[in-house]
């Protein structure tokens, strides 16, 4: 029996303690009715051996890929030491820490972690954890309703992640609260003052600005942060972490700082993995703890005045508060908080700032050598961190088709999420990836279009004025 | 000791990170940090030696009987974990082709397929990252689909008093008011207070069954009527299905929509506090609501269905595809059962936690229930014992610590006084459980005798009984470096 212990003797003698006859017996509350028949569509049992060896063939069908996708998800080197710490049986097998005595590794675990967060965002506070970046940002909504008191709206720029924008419109819509799009620059591709005046005077909770934006522009944080106070409205900053190793920190955007910082964990340890687990991270000033969601550790001293740490502000959570919590959350994703405090502690300050330059240096390059290309522009003018926008005179589907079969995922086709730009490739390069790797993806790139042109030649000038590279 | 303060300035993991660059010419100045931020300067090998030592501190089920009610704390196969870390499945971008994904997907469109089967449901999505996220998307469905059929004088969600803190969480995110319905001295919904409660203003009621009191609601075929003929939607909280794998099928009882929580239930780790998958299933008249997205098999071929392909739905509740390496680890767990095997879970969840009731009652423990079978849980009450010593349900908690096991879940439920939720699952021996109740026995003790020594517990954890008084009034939520 799989993963049961008991013997045909334990068995008989804890029925016998029971005081039944059968483990039928044990069943018998639930009426006759109800009962269901077999499970029809499980299949038969396999061993360890099995459904490794079924699982191994899957992943090799899958293959691995020179990726140079982004979007909200990058690939990044985790040291080796980061899963052979997380996956040790004492922290992957525990629960949420509910006895604090037993659970001192986990929660002081999450103390250095939420120091980490709150130290690399500028803020005073962090939660130990959400379920991941666009979660975390609709959770960053509702705190702002909450602390602004008299908006329910609030204004998202369309450069914000497409699907994080879906994802806080489901998860806030059903209480009013209504997400309203601030277009973005066609020709900076990043929010500018232009279009944010035609919202001056209205009534609005709180401006979201994603640093990189999902263009990955750099926003013009200060002005824009000064903007929302001047009228008002809260600042949401929506960071990449590892990104924060060389930009300014929300803290200190504009003249008072951002006011709540949320984003995407995964860069900090967390393998792509199509897509989770990874985790939430949010941050905030000290004026808006008591509203902060999920759970957050406190230190403090035990019996004998010896430091220790525990689940503090509880009064905020849905196994207290019920109907009037701040948030539903329970079970968050602890476990990839661990992997970021352990990959942090590992890659420390100037490893993370590191990290942070040869991601600009790599993305750089790669944009520099794209645009040499014939047909190829970059089309967003201001400056970027690790990611940018290109455009080609041919549909980006059949570019990436053809680099796919070259063992290449050239990034993400742009046209299902902004079919106004055209012919829209988002690219990625990480730190993980070297000259050789970007020298790869930019000569298939341009023999695909060569290849697609070699009809009529057709010689284009380059326009300067969006070509820094 | 913290890792901040085994740094020293200057300290490097050169082995770690990428070489220097050349300054960082295409950021504007004004855009980049001026201040370092509050990152360890360790060793590598300092890092990876406090972080062990952290661990050693704490209980886990690797390393304690942990039976946590309601958590189901269930061994989590090394197996499980070590496939789901392949490096294929590891290093594949949630945005990458589904060309490339399709051993990926195979996987998670056959789990799709055997958690319908479990829960008698027509459509399974398994996006939600959690169980409290599962019932935000089940809640969300409901709405969804009174307001579709331009019904919208349903603005209350009907809960029982004896539900998890996240059914009501969840619903008033989903933008209902809450009335929460009463339990009977069964253990079950008090079904009175049912009839009364519902109306035309009535969107659903969430039940969770077996109900965290560790019993099965009698009355469900009842109550499934008194609902639906109301007019509202019922919801299954299936977060603790341990018990009725196999048993019965939420579908067949009439539900319309269900979570179960696969990090119980399906033995995907609990990683101190998460991640989870908690994803939910649905009947026929909610399936073009479900989250997404969710994955179909076509002419041989797996692929992701989005809004283009499901446009009722309640969209996207995650940037990608929900926590898809812990619904790897479900997936193996499950084929690692089979059918026979999930029955085998309930049999034996059912057999541990009726025989450690069984043998409680013996030892001198109140039952909260002792008239009703136990499911995969039951609950002690230490009421007489607190009346009797001044021991309360915490202080039996800690000194349970010091005969090395994890305590149960404690003043949970709300409705019994100094209540123990217990839950031993399938995968401990009668010879754990024999220790355990020998354990709580000299508690027991313990309390009579020497009652300052359980008050005082624990003793031999690396800190003695905490206060949580201070840690919430004198906030101390991060670590701040000492003034030089
Ligand atoms: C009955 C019940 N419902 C819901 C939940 C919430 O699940 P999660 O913690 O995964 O959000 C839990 C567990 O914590 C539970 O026990």
């Amino acid at each position: 029996m799989p993963f049961i212990p008991h013997t045909e003797e334990d068995i008989q003698s804890m029925l016998e303690a029971i005081g039944t006859a059968s483990i039928e017996n044990l069943f018998d509350e639930i009426p006759p009715a109800l009962r269901a028949g077999k499970l029809g569509q499980m299949p038969e049992a396999l061993n360890e051996m099995a459904i490794g060896r079924l699982m191994q063939e899957r992943a090799e069908q899958d293959g691995r890929y020179l990726n140079f996708i982004g979007a909200g998800a990058y690939e990044h080197h985790v040291p080796a030491a980061v899963w052979q710490i997380a996956g040790r049986g004492e922290f992957y097998s525990a629960y949420t820490p509910y006895q604090a005595e037993a659970s001192q590794g986990t929660l002081q675990l999450l103390y250095e972690f939420q120091t980490m967060m709150a130290s690399l965002t500028g803020m005073d506070v962090s939660n130990a954890s959400l379920y991941d970046g666009a979660s975390a940002l609709a959770e960053a909504v509702l705190m702002a309703v909450r602390a602004h008191k008299t908006s329910r709206r609030i204004l998202v720029p369309a450069c914000v992640h497409p699907i994080w924008r879906q994802v806080a419109e489901a998860l806030v819509k059903n209480q009013g609260i209504e997400l309203v799009t601030v277009p973005y620059c066609t020709g900076g591709g990043d929010t500018v003052a232009e279009s944010l005046k035609h919202f001056e005077g209205g009534d609005f909770a709180a401006l979201v600005i994603q640093q990189p934006n999902f263009f990955g522009v750099l926003e013009e944080v200060d002005e824009l942060t000064n903007w929302a106070h001047s009228q008002n409205m809260l600042v949401i900053g929506a960071v990449n972490p590892v990104a924060l190793g060389l930009l300014k920190a929300p803290g200190q955007w504009g003249g008072k700082g951002a006011d709540i910082a949320v984003g995407e964990g995964q860069p900090l340890g967390a393998p792509l993995s199509s897509g989770g687990p990874y985790f939430g991270f949010l941050c905030c000033k000290q004026a808006l703890a008591r509203q902060i969601p999920g759970r957050v550790v406190g230190r403090t001293v035990d019996l004998d005045g010896k430091p220790g740490f525990c689940l503090t502000l509880q009064a905020r959570e849905q196994h207290i508060r019920r109907a009037k919590a701040t948030s539903n959350i329970c079970t968050n994703q602890g476990l990839m908080a661990t992997t970021a405090a352990i990959h942090l502690s590992l890659l420390g300050q100037s490893g993370l700032e590191r990290v942070a330059s040869a991601c600009h240096a790599n993305a750089s390059l790669l944009v520099e050598q794209a645009c040499l290309i014939a047909g190829v522009e970059r089309i967003f003018s201001e400056p970027f961190f690790h990611e940018a926008v290109l455009t080609f005179d041919m549909p980006v589907a059949d570019v990436l088709r053809a680099m796919e079969a070259q063992g290449i995922l050239g990034g993400l086709d742009l046209t299902p999420y902004y079919p106004e730009l055209g012919n829209a490739l988002l690219v990625c390069a990480t730190e993980t990836k070297t000259a050789e790797d970007i020298r790869k993806f930019t000569e298939n790139l341009e023999r695909i279009l060569s290849r697609h042109n070699s009809g009529p030649a057709c010689t284009r000038l380059k326009p300067t004025a969006t070509s820094k590279w | 000791m913290l890792i901040f303060e085994l740094s020293r300035p200057g300290r490097k993991n050169p082995s770690q990170a990428p070489a220097p660059q050349p300054e960082a010419s295409g950021i504007p100045a004004h855009l980049r940090r001026a201040d370092k931020p509050l990152l360890p300067e360790v060793s590598e090998m300092d890092a990876v030696r406090h972080y062990t030592r952290l661990s050693q501190k704490n209980f886990s089920i690797d390393t304690h009987f942990y039976p946590l009610g309601s958590c189901t704390m269930k061994y989590n196969p090394r197996g499980a974990h070590q496939m789901a870390m392949l490096p294929q499945f590891l290093a594949r971008h949630p945005l990458a082709p589904e060309t490339t994904g399709q051993g990926v997907l195979a996987c998670l469109y056959e789990l799709q397929e055997m958690l319908k089967d479990v829960t008698g449901m027509a459509g399974v999505s398994l996006t939600p990252m959690a169980g409290a996220q599962g019932e935000f998307a089940g809640v969300a469905m409901i709405r969804a689909y009174h307001v579709a059929r331009g019904d919208t004088a349903r603005t209350e969600m009907l809960v029982p008093d004896a539900a998890h803190g996240t059914n009501p969480a969840s619903a008033v995110m989903c933008g209902y008011t809450i009335k929460e319905i009463p339990t009977d001295h069964d253990g079950n919904v008090d079904l009175a207070a049912l009839r009364a409660a519902v109306g035309p203003q009535t969107a659903g009621l969430m039940l969770t069954n077996p109900s965290t009191l560790g019993v099965f609601e009698q009355n469900i075929q009842e109550m499934q009527k008194i609902v639906h003929e109301a007019g509202g939607l019922l919801y299954y909280d299936g977060a603790n299905l341990n018990a009725i794998l196999g048993r019965v099928k939420p579908g067949d009882m009439g539900f319309d929509v269900i979570h179960v929580n696969l990090h119980k239930t399906f033995s995907t780790p609990h990683g101190g506090g998460g991640p989870g998958s908690g994803p939910v299933g649905v009947s026929e008249r909610l399936l073009p609501f479900l989250p997404v997205p969710i994955i179909a098999h076509e002419d041989g071929r797996y692929r992701l269905v989005t809004e283009q392909g499901l446009p009722q739905s309640i969209g996207h509740l995650s940037a990608f595809m929900g926590n898809t390496g812990i619904l790897l680890r479900a997936y193996a767990y499950a084929r690692m059962l089979g059918g026979e095997g999930m029955r085998r879970v309930a049999d034996f969840a059912t057999l541990n936690a009726n025989y450690l009731m069984a043998e409680l009652k013996k030892a001198g423990f109140d039952i909260a229930f002792p008239q009703r079978r136990a499911s995969h849980e039951f609950i002690v009450t230490l009421k007489g014992l607190k009346e009797q010593t001044g021991i309360n349900a915490m202080d039996v908690a800690k000194r349970l610590l010091d005969k090395g096991f994890h305590a149960p879940t404690t003043y949970f439920p709300m409705l019994v006084p100094e209540c123990l939720l217990i839950e031993p699952t399938e995968t401990e021996s009668k010879q754990t459980l024999d220790a355990f109740v020998a354990a709580l026995k000299e508690v027991l003790e313990e309390a009579h005798a020497n009652p300052e020594l359980v008050k005082g517990a624990p003793h031999t954890m690396p800190v003695r009984r905490l206060d949580d008084v201070k840690a919430a009034r004198e906030l101390d939520l991060v670590w701040k470096a000492p003034a030089a």
